[in-house]
């Protein structure tokens, strides 16, 4: 963690196209008149999505307005949670997992491969396509190491199997999250061991 | 009523207080930071650790509520430690914590010596820290023109977040980021635009806040302490004067349960400089069209050479916004003297008459009444700009949910929501014979009000607004004489006013109010005018009568004057205020008055003589005896003579044709209702960002 603060490069403005804003609407009336503010993080989480990942200042404060809150607390929201991204990312934007389990299994080799074939952390490549920064435990130790790109899990993955990954996406190949290994979820790794025989 | 045992002390505390509460009931010393007694409890801090016996681990007594606390294993009541060696371990552990990430800057710090984390490192901490890695560095912010923000210094106890929220009503600071980085804030560094912002000053328990202008300046312990009222509005606010040398340094605010709490606006806060800056040190003598210095001598023969010519019949007095009772009284006590009838205090052109009764020109309820009230109706006033303390009274029961607001006249940001119910005097009059919906809201109220503000007041027909507004009392049930409830207020703006009303500093028998008697100086039927402290006139009104301005600053009187007579400023003299709700209250000199300048009162002594009207006291004492022999309610300092209910009651069956046109804002500009106010630089830089904040506001404002 370290401190997190807005972009210095902002966009004028931003709005809810209008597939979102009705979305918006819908998640606002869940809940009693006067209690409006308990849908903010989905809000400012459908606004990251819309904007390409990233959380700019004027959805913020769309926001706060939607919600009738004043703005300094939806700030205080979106730099209090690190899933809110204050600077644009790259199309693939992976998240990689450093907390011990991982870094037990090797996720600091893949730490190198991001440095070497992205650049360093927090930084959009040239051609936009990747961004990379390393996040606390994502809650699949079972596969460790593993990265999220985007939305999706990668799973087991060592460096041969991570950078092939990477070029892949960079071809634009279509590529399959969950498990790189010969791996059904987190089934044993090496083959069932129990439940493995017929009765 | 929960028991407990704090230290092996029985103690029996009330329901509802929290475990800090009952320990310090019980005489033991809670440390804290985070914690306010005004404020919502954050319990971050977690100085305030106590063992609770039965407990595994010590708990934070300030979110601890007593009613919830477990009794012992044999019914015995809960058994709590302050003084173990748990809770002294427990207090080193989360000072060296605090202390982690505290520069060690306390000699360049300007709240050394008054600092909680000093004074409780050194009461409750070690001697040391085995703490070996960088301390961590935030950035300052910049959060307005009056507090200074090293944030390096923060404990993150979000004392001044929750009091921007809560007290001020205005949602302007917060926390961002979290854990070590967590930072306090404004959105995107906007400077605040609270009127109280300067109280998070005094809350801050370190250094991270404290005030710009005072920056540097001084160590608390150089410095004198005066107790006093402020002048700055109707409220009569406590306040406490550091002065060092003969000048006044700051100015903090005195905890007072039924005035202030323990907040003053920034106005109150922040004049200070203006006592030093367009002050009168020497009297002065218009010559040939042009001020020239003069000694009190030659302005004495030449008042009195006026006040010869002129005749009693002729002359007239002014009384302004911040003078005190006592030289009032003098100049009352002159003009009797003299056989002159012609006396306003009420510089607002209002139609108050003392003869009528208290109880028709106060804020009745008392101020701490807000705290009951459950409707309140708001007609032609501000209170954010009247009286902004009072307006975090009424956020106060509005953010409970207790108080139901309506407002008639002009719509503002006030911090919380209200019933906009129409602009001018038409919509009181709906309002008074019941036939608009808010009057429903009132009449079901259990402790209804109205407070009736300068926007209503200071216009041409104000008797006719007072006679509905006595109605509306009257008839929607905020009279209630078994009870002992009087809903009818009236919030003042200016210091003096009540006092000058209580003294019957209005026009006698046969005399002309204010704006009669400005009518007759165009007219040459007044010839001579004295003018005490009264700057919020139109001084070209005052045609060619020869005017006498007695007062602090050099403002809008002294500048129309012939002759000026240098006064103290409310620092500088011992005067007595009585605030809108009747409240006599006392203020102390803290510093002399700069040069030639003088009490007001001695002046007025002074020149009676010279007049031949000596008046019979020499001394403050004796002046004060006789006011207290013709008015008795003045010699009970702090107290409130409470008017008769009946006398508003009398008051609905005046006459009520009215102009029909909505209530203005009277106070345009918050940072510059007073000479003082004006003098001051601080208050300008105030006054024109709040201009610029107007013009170039974007979105919603907090």
């Amino acid at each position: 963690m370290s401190v997190r603060r807005l972009d210095p490069e902002q966009p004028a403005s931003f709005e809810f196209n209008a597939q979102n804003l009705k979305w918006a609407q819908q998640q606002i009336a869940k809940y009693p008149e006067g209690r409006q503010a308990a849908a903010v993080i989905p809000l400012l989480w459908r606004a990251q999505e819309q904007h390409d990942g990233w959380l700019p200042e004027p959805a913020i404060r769309a926001v706060a307005e939607m919600l009738g809150m004043p703005y300094i607390r939806v700030y205080e929201i979106a730099t209090f949670y690190t899933m809110f991204n204050l600077s644009p990312v790259g199309k693939y934007f992976i998240q990689l997992c450093g907390t011990t389990p991982c870094m037990l299994r090797g996720s600091e080799e893949l730490r190198a491969i991001c440095q070497k074939m992205i650049g360093p952390e927090k930084k959009v490549t040239a051609d936009g396509l990747f961004s990379w920064m390393e996040v606390e435990c994502l809650g699949a130790c079972v596969n460790a190491p593993m990265v999220q790109i985007n939305k999706d899990y990668f799973e087991d993955l060592t460096p041969d199997i991570f950078t092939s990954l990477l070029q892949k996406l960079k071809a634009g190949v279509a590529v399959k999250p969950g498990p790189q290994i010969n791996r059904q979820f987190s089934a044993p790794a090496s083959g069932l061991r129990t439940l493995n025989t017929d009765r | 009523m929960p028991k407990l045992i704090i230290n092996d002390k029985p103690i029996e505390v009330e329901d509802g207080l929290n475990l800090l509460q009952a320990c310090e009931l019980a005489g033991e010393e809670i440390p804290r930071f985070c914690y306010h007694e005004r404020l919502s409890i954050a319990g971050n801090c977690r100085m305030c650790l106590v063992e609770v016996v039965g407990m595994p681990k010590p708990v934070a007594s300030c979110h601890m509520a007593v009613n919830d606390m477990r009794p012992g294993r044999d019914g015995s009541p809960p058994q709590v430690r302050t003084d173990s060696a748990v809770v002294k371990k427990a207090r080193e552990g989360v000072m060296e914590f605090l202390l982690i990430n505290h520069p060690l800057d306390c000699p360049i710090c300007d709240q050394g010596g008054e600092c909680d984390l000093q004074d409780q490192a050194m009461g409750y901490g070690t001697d040391g820290s085995r703490f070996k890695e960088n301390k961590r560095a935030v950035e300052d912010k910049n959060i307005g023109p009056l507090i200074k923000t090293i944030m390096t210094r923060c404990i993150q106890c979000t004392r001044c977040v929750r009091f921007m929220t809560e007290v001020a009503g205005v949602s302007e600071l917060g926390a961002i980021g979290r854990g070590e980085d967590m930072e306090i804030t404004t959105y995107l560094e906007r400077g605040m635009t609270s009127e109280l912002s300067g109280n998070v000053i005094d809350l801050c328990p370190v250094g991270a806040l404290t005030s710009k202008p005072y920056a540097f300046k001084a160590r608390p312990w150089e410095l004198r302490k005066t107790e006093s009222i402020d002048v700055m509005d109707g409220l009569g606010s406590n306040i406490r004067l550091d002065a060092r040398g003969r000048e006044i340094l700051r100015i903090l605010p005195r905890n007072h349960d039924g005035v202030n709490e323990e907040w003053i606006s920034d106005k109150a806060r922040f004049v200070w400089d203006g006592l030093r800056r367009g002050r009168l040190d020497r009297p002065y003598v218009r010559r040939e069209g042009k001020l020239r210095e003069a000694s009190w001598a030659e302005a004495f023969a030449e008042i009195a050479d006026r006040f010869e010519a002129a005749g009693p019949s002729k002359i007239g007095a002014i009384a302004g916004d911040l003078v005190a009772v006592e030289e009032m009284f003098a100049l009352k006590s002159l003009f009797t003297a003299i056989g002159s009838p012609h006396l306003d205090s009420r510089q607002d052109g209002t139609s108050f008459d003392p003869a009528k009764g208290r109880s028709t020109y106060l804020f009745n309820s008392t101020i701490a009444g807000l705290e009951e009230a459950d409707a309140l109706l708001l007609i032609g006033s501000n209170p954010r700009r009247e009286a902004a303390v009072l307006n975090s009274r009424i956020l106060k029961g509005w953010r409970s949910g207790r108080l139901k607001i309506g407002l008639i006249g002009e719509p503002g940001d006030l911090t919380y929501d209200y019933d906009y119910l129409g602009a001018g005097p038409q919509t009181l009059a709906d309002v008074a014979a019941g036939k608009h919906p808010f009057a429903d809201v009132l009449k079901a109220a259990k402790r209804p009000m109205l407070i009736l503000g300068q926007g209503a007041l200071a216009r041409p027909d104000n008797a006719a607004i007072i006679a509905l507004a006595a109605q509306a009392a009257k008839n929607l049930g905020m009279l209630r004489e078994e009870e002992g409830w009087n809903g009818f207020n009236i919030l003042h703006d200016a210091a003096a006013r009540v006092g000058g009303l209580d003294l019957g500093f209005v026009p006698q028998e046969g005399g002309l109010a204010l704006d009669a008697m400005l009518e007759g100086a165009r007219d040459g039927d007044i010839e001579l005018l004295y003018l005490l402290g009264a700057d919020e006139l139109d001084m070209s009104a005052t045609g060619d009568a020869f005017v006498i301005y007695q007062g602090s600053h050099g403002d809008r009187g002294a500048r129309f004057a012939d002759i000026i007579l240098p006064g103290a400023a409310y620092t500088e003299k011992n005067g007595t205020y009585v605030n809108t709700e009747g409240r006599v209250q006392m203020a102390q000199r803290a510093v002399f008055p700069p040069g030639d300048a003088r009490e007001d009162w001695t002046i007025i002594r002074a020149l009676s003589e010279r007049l031949g009207h000596k008046l019979p006291f020499d001394s403050l004492a004796e002046l004060r005896a006789r006011l207290y022999a013709e008015h008795p309610h003045f010699a009970a300092s702090d107290d409130i003579a409470r008017g008769n209910i009946a006398d508003v009651a009398a008051l609905a069956s005046g006459k009520t044709t009215f102009e029909d046109r909505p209530f203005g804002a009277v106070i345009e500009d918050f940072y510059q209702t007073n000479p003082i106010a004006r003098a001051s630089s601080i208050m300008s830089e105030l006054s024109a960002l709040a201009r610029e904040d107007d013009h170039g506001a974007t979105g919603t404002d907090g």
